[in-house]
């Protein structure tokens, strides 16, 4: 078994409003030093070694992240490698 | 002939009763689909309503996408078959690919649920069949994720083959370009956040104490489209 994150985000050129107001909430606590905030998903997925990098890429291409909106990333934790699409 | 308008219940429809009522209103057979099934009983048309399919989970519709009956109206839209998705079920529609685009979080993050004047953009569908070009429809929206979002080519290409179907007046959520509804290349299949199976009888007032009935011309369209069919 092994461990895989996707973390997924939407795309920069959209504005993303939670982020902004996540954003604002850091203004507001004292933290002028945060210039953005993304707001995203992340997953950890546990893998045999059946499951291929483009099995990886699929799964996260069409059912974790929604490619007209966000891009993610696919890394295998266990050797902190990211998975080059 | 009687024209049978499906109407798919997924886990978390709200808004199937509803849709069936004014299938019924527009003189059409509303015929129960269950989304566990991968069979359309024979139906001329079909619509998506609206609601929290499988909990909004991930995405909204994102889930409902895979479920067997979409498997079934994806065959039946690419065969040319009239699907109409509403709010929940333009989320659905958008997942599944059969319209492009996505919907966005609000703009202003807030859950919108109140009446909107949307504006026909063009008649040269079947759901707008029976309406009339810059006619006004009143009707209610209800949703938290309905900004619609497409890149800039996407819109162009939208606007250039006139498959915007509907604009806001008022727009209540942020879409760009105030794009309420949408077509498919084929034109066959609709997408759109409001309501117009809300709006189908004068008596349900809103909230400044007037009633629509503006929903039931775009049911009758499709009605009469699928009437048409068998003629």
């Amino acid at each position: 078994m092994a461990r895989v994150a996707v973390d997924v985000v939407i795309k920069p050129e959209i504005l993303d409003p939670q982020g902004k107001a996540i954003l604002a909430a850091l203004r507001r606590t004292g933290h002028p030093g945060i210039s953005s905030v993304r707001q995203g998903k992340h997953f950890d997925l546990e893998v045999d070694e059946t499951v291929s990098n483009e099995d990886l890429e699929e799964i996260a291409a069409h059912l974790l992240a929604n490619s007209v909106i966000e891009d993610w990333t696919v890394t295998r934790l266990d050797q902190q490698e990211q998975v080059q699409r | 002939m009687t024209a049978r308008i499906g109407v798919i219940t997924f886990p978390g429809t709200l808004d199937d009763v509803d849709a069936a009522r004014a299938v019924k209103y527009a003189d059409a057979v509303a015929v129960p689909l269950w989304h566990a099934d991968a069979d359309l009983r024979g139906v001329d048309a079909v619509v998506v309503p609206g609601g929290f399919s499988y909990g909004d989970y991930l995405r909204c519709g994102a889930i409902a996408r895979f479920s067997p009956v979409m498997t079934a109206v994806k065959k039946f839209a690419n065969d040319g078959g009239l699907v109409m998705g509403v709010c929940n079920g333009f989320q659905i529609l958008c997942e599944s690919g059969l319209l492009p685009g996505a919907l966005l979080r609000n703009r202003g993050l807030k859950f919108v649920c109140r009446d909107v004047t949307l504006e026909v953009q063009t008649t040269n569908s079947p759901f707008t069949q029976n309406a009339s070009k810059g006619q006004p429809l009143r009707m209610p929206v209800a949703h938290g994720e309905g900004c619609y979002f497409a890149d800039d080519a996407t819109l162009d290409q939208l606007e250039a083959e006139d498959r915007v179907l509907f604009r806001y007046k008022d727009n209540p959520n942020g879409s760009l370009r105030d794009i309420a509804g949408v077509l498919n290349e084929g034109r066959n299949v609709l997408g759109m956040m409001p309501h117009p199976e809300r709006a189908v009888e004068p008596l349900l007032l809103s909230s400044d104490g007037t009633g629509s009935s503006d929903g039931l011309v775009i049911l009758q369209s499709v009605s009469a489209a699928c009437a048409a069919i068998h003629a």
